[in-house]
């Protein structure tokens, strides 16, 4: 347990020291917000954007951004750079188990997560006066159910992808994907057709869905729940199966 | 002494390539054990197989009474590891991984008193990325240590060290093995191995060729003593009958002599006696790269 705090604290203290992920994790969803805002504002529409004003819109829906970047970039180049410089090695070495090496990463985007979507929020509130989180009570699970679920499929890409090259080149292309199919770019509604289809393929989707039905007060999204759940699970799955310390 | 490490017939290859032949010997409590060979002899797998990184095809190897295949993270608890291939994170600051090593067992040693011993008090602040390869080095053997384990495995530590630092570093080690932690030292450098080690097995192609005392292997494999000195003086002859004498060559005014035991003696006396004074007679003992020409029939680094 020691080794675990520890272990997250100094990982927490090595993201701040890498501008590169901060700016990538933490700023880009602040400029896509003053992007966003600037363009779209927050007075609701009825053809897009669920019904609701575009700033109400992607206030949970960026959380799950964050989420989404954290389990598609942040993760899995951390962990195959880990792998391949021999950093993992090294931990192992010294005994190191494998669950203070995970859960100090799952400690770490929790935190990340949290402190980018306090960011966000913040900025929403008082630039475009964004209505707050109808039922915090649904919301505070679908935040931990989402980070979680990107989390593991953070680890199962690490695990994968045996360099921090292709860990890149991977992550990058999913991060596009997700994030304008996904419903954290254009909304939704103006997808048709195959764009429709790939973008409810992404889980990125579903953890919007999850995010914002308790925020813009629709209750729990029981079927977005189930599929980031069974997302979850599997990527945590195949994650243990492949996942190497070298 | 109770061994604390035994290995019989340890094997491990890799597809057609057999790294670790067929390797046996023991490690006694206490001592610096010395496993010296060329790159590529298998030395650093046998020990990554000792640790429980590597899985050995075959073999019974116990370490502290463990069997690294299946007691592994038990094991490396109480051992220190200084890997050949590893690395921290660049950010990571020379404390900070001390003490997150440190976190590993109830029992750590003081890091404070590593980072003196280790000549890194200076570094304590710097960033890993921006050590030299020789900080990182010392770094490395501190997070070896940190634990206070029984028994420390060094892979080439001192691969980077300049020569002050190395000299220092064997001292330190001298150090750790007489506060009763028993060390096992993985190297290509012969006078390393020589000074540093109580016993010392001879890795060649994957086997144990040989396995002693550094005193012992070269009394047993390279005995010769040569004794070198030069003289105008044409009439040597005799020395061949000198007690211990066994050989003499003669190139120009150089005469070399080889024997056993007190050729010294012997010979110098004889030269006294027959009014030959050479102010340049000197001596070369065998070393431990005699012996391992012999055993193996190349040098180290090849």
């Amino acid at each position: 347990m020691r080794t675990l705090f520890k272990l997250t604290w100094a990982e927490i203290k090595l993201f701040i020291r890498e501008p590169i992920t901060v700016v990538f994790t933490l700023a880009l969803p602040i400029i896509f917000l003053v992007v966003m805002g600037g363009v779209f504002g927050n007075a609701p529409s009825t053809e897009v954007y669920r019904g609701v004003g575009a700033m109400n819109y992607y206030m949970p829906a960026y959380y799950g951004l964050i989420m989404m970047s954290i389990g598609t970039v942040a993760l899995p180049v951390h962990l195959a750079a880990y792998r391949e410089r021999g950093v993992l090695r090294r931990f192992r070495a010294s005994s190191f188990s494998v669950w203070s090496v995970l859960g100090s990463q799952l400690m770490v985007s929790f935190i990340i997560a949290l402190v980018g979507s306090l960011l966000i929020t913040a900025y929403g509130l008082l630039a475009y006066s964004v209505d707050p989180p109808k039922s915090l009570a649904l919301l505070a699970p679908a935040f931990v159910l989402g980070t979680v679920s990107f989390a593991s499929l953070g680890f199962f890409l690490g695990a994968v992808l045996p360099s921090t090259r292709s860990a890149q080149g991977v992550g990058l292309i999913l991060f596009f994907i997700m994030m304008i199919l996904g419903g954290a770019g254009p909304p939704p509604e103006v997808l048709t057709g195959a764009l429709d289809i790939v973008g409810m393929m992404t889980p990125l989707r579903h953890a919007i869905l999850m995010l914002q039905d308790p925020w813009l007060g629709f209750g729990w999204n029981v079927n977005a729940s189930l599929i980031v759940a069974g997302i979850t699970v599997v990527s945590a799955g195949l994650a243990a199966r492949f996942f190497r310390w070298e | 002494m109770n061994p604390i490490i035994e290995v019989e017939h340890l094997r491990k290859t890799y597809g057609q390539v057999v790294a670790v032949d067929d390797v046996s010997f023991h490690v006694a409590e206490g001592e610096i054990f010395g496993m010296l060979g060329p790159n590529g002899a298998g030395k650093t797998t046998t020990v990554e197989c000792l640790q429980g990184l590597r899985h050995a095809d075959s073999g019974r190897v116990r370490v502290i009474g463990l069997d690294p295949n299946t007691q592994a993270q038990q094991l490396r608890r109480v051992i220190g590891s200084q890997l050949q291939e590893s690395a921290l994170p660049d950010r990571i600051k020379v404390w900070e991984a001390l003490d997150l090593f440190a976190s590993v067992t109830p029992d750590a040693a003081d890091w404070r008193v590593l980072l003196e011993q280790w000549g890194l008090a200076e570094k304590r602040n710097a960033s890993f990325g921006n050590l030299s390869g020789g900080q990182r080095q010392r770094l490395f053997i501190a997070l070896a240590l940190v634990n206070n384990p029984r028994l420390v495995f060094l892979d080439e530590m001192t691969t980077g060290l300049d020569p002050a630092a190395r000299r220092v570093a064997w001292d330190l080690i001298r150090a750790i093995r007489d506060r009763g932690t028993t060390v096992v030292l993985v190297t290509h450098f012969m006078d390393e191995a020589e000074s540093l080690c109580d016993r010392v097995a001879i890795v060649d192609h994957g086997r144990v060729v040989a396995a002693d005392s550094p005193h012992g292997l070269i009394a047993q494999h390279a005995g010769q003593v040569c004794v070198i000195f030069t003289t105008s003086n044409p009439e040597i002859g005799w020395l061949g009958q000198v007690p211990h004498v066994q050989k003499v060559t003669r190139k120009g005014p150089r005469v070399e002599v080889e024997g056993t035991g007190p050729v010294l003696a012997r010979v110098a006396a004889s030269l006294v006696e027959h009014g030959i004074e050479p102010s340049d007679l000197r001596v070369e003992q065998p070393s431990l790269e005699d012996v391992f020409l012999k055993l193996t029939g190349h040098g180290v680094e090849e």
